[in-house]
């Protein structure tokens, strides 16, 4: 009777339950959800298409299309830092959308370039150093303007910033210091910085939520993210550093072996044009275009003017750098002290 | 045993001949379908191999085939018996065989001729096909005198070991094989997998004489011991005042017990964060009234302890409630009557009868605590335990499966040893309290003393989760929660609009993964308590070959971190011969095998306790074994089910981690919306959200234990005065 109760029922859940139908475009989408819904509901509306869209991390994205490789279920990833784009485009696990890029900014092309049209840029989000304005004034602190001004003895315990082993945002901070400042110049700098680190957090977006709410002074991370938590009401203030800063390219990939390959290419043109990206800052996820023709709004024009390295993405974005570095970080950098919990 | 053997095998043709044997878009009752069904589209097996030039195919007709002759032929029982084993156990295995080497393009070692159609994934047919061979092959075995002749009992292990097998063994395998994976990718070898788990990395002990960090294994194996003892000295203490005392708002505090499980990770955490963290507001309060510096204490082992005993506590009481009260009242009183005195009663008697509940409320405190993710993310600071570093192995910038696949490892030979440890401390003893006898005595009340402990313990661990609850409703009715604390039900509105302008529309962004979290962990639950209660009533009232490891395997699942088993998940099962990604099956599956063995440690505890004599009383009054645990063990069994029931059901809407990959568009969870708008430190929505799943899920268990109530022991339940 058990057994019977059993079987049936998992009997009648198999004969109930569906396969995603194929014709149905599935994205998986790494910004906020605002942006994701927005945009799904206008691709919706502008192509006729029909579109399932579900928000999930770069990092959990690229773990599934990898464990999915070969059978893929999703059909196209949209936004979300690029490094993971490019890892992707490296393993080919995406292919090449075919994409029109002419209309689109030298870094968005530029991308396109290393990965062979595998992954497209769709928006550019500089690095910053946030700080929280009231702590900062309890304890008499100095407002830092350099990347050089974080290794301040002052500001012991204050710091805090991502681990480059978890999160891709410490990773671009590492290249970015090794780009202005030269590779060994750059870990001597990382390794004082580090003795005023408190807390190497997993999450790349952690430090600047922690300064948000006071649980720490100062933190590094993307501005886009430090905008946010400004907007929510947070007493955060935002630093461009004066010698320049690195940046995170967003990225739209196709995957490789996908059923929908022409509403995926339909959806990539789409999230690629000026109406597809004003609806970035609609939705406030305040990062530079790609597209030459979207207007740039108000709030991401101030972070425009920052100070921009030439990132190379060719270089940092390989593997075989990117373990060169982290091996040193964890050498020199982690090993050297800091991460007190005070 | 003829006609049930008879009866599985018509099913199991029944499935062969007439179902689909492959999987369809959609289910077979969707009109589509059915009309391509009845198009003579979608074929059978039996069609399959006939007309469509798939002659593997005939894998399962060996086996229907065989059995179908030996019933018909063979007059003598064993014989028959040997015969069906033979014939249905070949069926099985070559069926499996088929679907795991022929895929869509073909055979995948060998090139077998004629298998270039290839072939999708299994269906109804095949699913049919498989029950039927499966059952057949257990009552064979029955025939042959295993499981004391008893086919219900031969049947219910081959079902549970076949479903183990396929939904824990088989996707489990697909990643710890990566641990023998080469370093530089170039294939798989033993050479680099010994000194990597035994590395510094994760067993260092150099925290232990203050020297710097201890290595991630180290980290969680401290953490958990200290986390099972700290949640069953606490779940003791609550069950106590419940059954041994006069407490007088009984009420309210079973209610404070319960609430921590059905809260979604993170927000214990945040909770504590804006109580406790640099800028909380005990540590603000602290700072202004004591003028004490405000640290960031937290941020690692203590945080993190604090929030795993405050989640788990929940759990040691639901196992340690059932049998606390099932301690018979006639042995306690037998205890006083030879003049022994109250604590003397509770320390040598009703203590140690508690055995097997204290060890297996602890073993899942120390479990819980090992595969628990979310609060260290939130808390650890720079405290690295081996979920988090799992997690970030599998999804971090720097991806490397060997290594998750290596630390499972090491977090399951902690596991296994504690489990071996508490099994040697329950022993062989016996713990039966509820026998078929009159017992009709009065619970001894708690000395003073004890009273006195167990109040001082649990009334301000309590009193703490009032707190933490209250700053939670709290957080989702403010703006900006430890901020701007202006009123607002902007978060609810956003979360749970209701448009009623155009008839009924759920509008707000929330109602979608509610409706599919509540329908999925309202399917999931019931069957996990059924599978658990099973399997925990073949390991406390069968015996068999291998029972030991069969316990174990039951446990598997749950002790490996949730996101190991998300992505063998998505591994095993976005591929033929078994396709299940995408769609809601795969969630309700992976929540039965990740519950069920609460299911079973419960059901363990409480079984423990029933008199033997009672089986076989039912079993002399010629009721058999179906019988027998339907009518007489399960009504005894009330707390246990309840226990097992509600935990699941839970347990599948707080659960995060496995869930992540398996989500899709069309089948949301709550946490993994919950999740995402924590990670854009959108708290507001996801603290609402989690505020409506707390009221939920605490409607849902105050039902439930209406409806299932308490069993009755023949006993009432009074305490003799004070």
């Amino acid at each position: 009777m058990m057994l019977k109760t059993l079987f049936m029922s998992s009997a009648l859940i198999a004969a109930t339950a569906t396969t995603a139908a194929a014709q149905q475009l599935s994205v998986v989408c790494s910004s906020e959800q605002d942006h994701c819904d927005l945009v799904a509901n206008e691709f919706r509306a502008a192509s006729g298409a029909d579109i399932s869209l579900i928000r999930k991390s770069t990092g959990e994205t690229l773990a599934q299309i990898r464990a999915e490789s070969g059978n893929p279920k999703i059909d196209v990833w949209f936004a979300g830092t690029g490094d993971p784009h490019m890892i992707a485009a490296e393993e080919n696990l995406t292919e090449a959308s075919g994409a029109n890029t002419t209309n689109l900014l030298g870094w968005a092309k530029n991308m396109a370039e290393i990965t062979d049209g595998k992954a497209i840029g769709v928006y550019a989000g500089a690095l910053g150093i946030a700080y929280n304005a009231e702590l900062l004034k309890e304890k008499g602190l100095k407002a830092p303007a350099c990347w050089k001004d974080l290794a301040d003895p002052a500001y012991r315990g204050e710091i805090q910033v991502s681990n480059p082993n978890s999160s891709g945002t410490a990773y671009t901070e590492i290249a970015t210091l090794v780009q202005l400042f030269g590779e060994d110049e750059a870990f001597r700098l990382l390794a004082e910085i580090g003795k005023n680190v408190n807390q190497y957090t997993k999450s790349g977006s952690a430090p600047v939520k922690a300064a948000a709410r006071g649980e720490s002074v100062f933190a590094i991370g993307f501005m886009a993210n430090m905008v946010q938590q400004k907007n929510a009401g947070f007493p955060l203030e935002i630093v461009a550093p004066c010698e320049g800063t690195g940046y995170e390219v967003g990225a739209v990939s196709m995957i490789k072996g996908t059923k929908n390959t022409a509403t995926a290419k339909q959806f990539i043109d789409f999230v690629l044009s000026p109406d597809g990206q004003k609806l970035g800052a609609q939705a406030q996820s305040y990062q530079t275009p790609s597209n030459l023709n979207t207007p740039v709004p108000p709030e991401v024009g101030n972070l425009s003017s920052v100070k921009l390295i030439d990132y190379d993405f060719a270089t940092y974005g390989s593997s075989k750098t990117r373990e060169k570095l982290l091996a040193r970080w964890d050498a020199e950098v982690k090993s050297a002290g800091g991460a007190i919990e005070q | 045993m003829k006609k049930t053997t008879a009866l599985w095998l018509a099913l199991g043709l029944a499935g062969y001949v007439l179902l689909p044997w492959y999987e369809t878009d959609a289910g077979l009752l969707d009109p589509a379908v059915l009309a391509a069904y009845i198009r003579g589209e979608v074929p059978s097996g039996l069609a399959q191999m006939l007309f469509h030039g798939r002659w593997w195919l005939a894998a399962p007709l060996i086996g229907f085939a065989g059995s179908l002759a030996v019933l018909l032929v063979v007059k003598a029982q064993r014989q028959a018996a040997i015969g069906l084993v033979t014939f249905t156990a070949a069926g099985l295995a070559l069926s499996a065989m088929q679907g795991l080497l022929i895929i869509p393009s073909g055979a995948r070692l060998l090139s077998f001729p004629g298998t270039e159609v290839g072939q999708g994934s299994m269906g109804i047919g095949a699913l049919l096909t498989f029950c039927g061979l499966l059952f057949t092959l257990t009552t064979g075995i029955s025939g042959l005198g295993k499981g004391r002749g008893d086919a219900f009992v031969c049947g219910l292990i081959g079902a549970i070991v076949a479903s183990v097998g396929v939904f824990v063994f088989y996707p489990v395998l697909h990643v710890l094989l990566r641990a023998f994976e080469l370093r530089d990718k170039t294939g798989y070898g033993f050479g680099e997998f010994l000194p990597r788990l035994l590395s510094a990395d994760i067993w260092g002990a150099k925290c232990l004489v203050f020297a710097g960090p201890c290595g991630s294994g180290t980290n969680s194996l401290i953490l958990a011991l200290m986390t099972g003892l700290g949640t069953t000295v606490l779940g003791l203490a609550f069950a106590l005042i419940f059954t041994r005392t006069n407490f007088r708002a009984k009420g309210l505090l079973r209610v404070l017990t319960i609430i921590p499980i059905i809260t979604p990770p993170f927000v214990i955490g945040l909770a504590l964060i804006l109580l406790f963290g640099r800028s909380g507001t005990v540590t603000n309060l602290l700072a202004d009234v004591f003028e004490l510096e405000r640290t960031r204490w937290l941020y690692g082992f203590w945080g993190v302890y604090l929030a795993q005993v405050l989640s788990f506590t929940p759990i040691a009481f639901l196992v340690l409630i059932g049998v606390v009260e099932g301690v018979s009242p006639s042995m306690e009183e037998a205890s006083q009557t030879l003049d022994a005195d109250r604590w003397q009663t509770f320390r040598y008697v009703s203590l140690p009868l508690m055995r097997p509940g204290l060890a297996n409320a602890f073993l899942l405190g120390f479990i819980e605590s090992l595969a628990d993710f979310g609060n260290p993310l939130v808390l650890g600071g720079n405290f690295n335990v081996l979920s988090t570093e799992i997690y970030f192995a599998i999804v971090g910038a720097v991806a490397d499966p060997a290594r998750a696949a290596i630390l499972s490892i090491a977090l399951l030979f902690l596991t296994l040893g504690v489990f071996l440890i508490q099994r040697r401390w329950v022993g062989k003893k016996s713990y039966t309290t509820v026998t078929g006898k009159a017992d009709s005595g009065r619970h001894a009340a708690l000395n003073p003393g004890l009273r006195a402990a167990c109040y001082a313990l649990a009334l301000p661990w309590a009193a703490f989760t009032a707190v933490v609850y209250s700053m939670i409703a709290f957080g989702s009715l403010v703006k900006l929660w430890g901020y701007d604390h202006t009123f607002t039900l902007a978060h609810y509105a956003r979360a749970f609009a209701i448009d009623i302008g155009h008839g009924l529309r759920f509008t707000g962004s929330a109602w979608d993964s509610f409706f599919t979290t509540l329908g999925i962990a309202a399917i999931s639950a019931p069957l996990t308590a059924l599978i658990g209660l099973a399997t925990a009533y073949l390991l406390v009232r069968q015996r068999f070959f291998g029972k030991a490891a069969f316990e174990f395997s039951t446990m598997l699942s749950f002790a490996i971190p949730g996101t190991v088993i998300g992505v063998a998940y998505v591994m095993a099962f976005n591929f033929p011969p078994i396709e299940l990604t995408g769609t809601a099956i795969i969630l309700v599956i992976v929540f039965i095998f990740r519950n069920m063995p609460v299911g079973v440690r419960g059901g363990i505890a409480a079984m423990s306790q029933l008199d033997k004599s009672l089986d076989e009383a039912s079993t002399m009054l010629g009721a058999n074994s179906f019988t027998t645990a339907r009518r007489v063990l399960a009504p005894l069994l009330g707390p246990a089910i309840l226990a097992a029931v509600t935990y699941s059901f839970v347990r599948s809407i707080t659960s995060v981690s496995a869930v992540i990959f398996l989500v899709s568009a069309r089948h949301n969870m709550a946490t993994s919306f919950i999740v995402g708008r924590v990670e854009n430190g959108d708290f507001g929505v996801a603290i609402a959200y989690s505020a409506v799943l707390i009221l939920t899920m605490l409607a849902a268990i105050l039902t439930l234990q209406f409806t299932i109530g308490q069993r009755r022991l023949r006993r009432t339940n009074r305490l003799e005065a004070a």
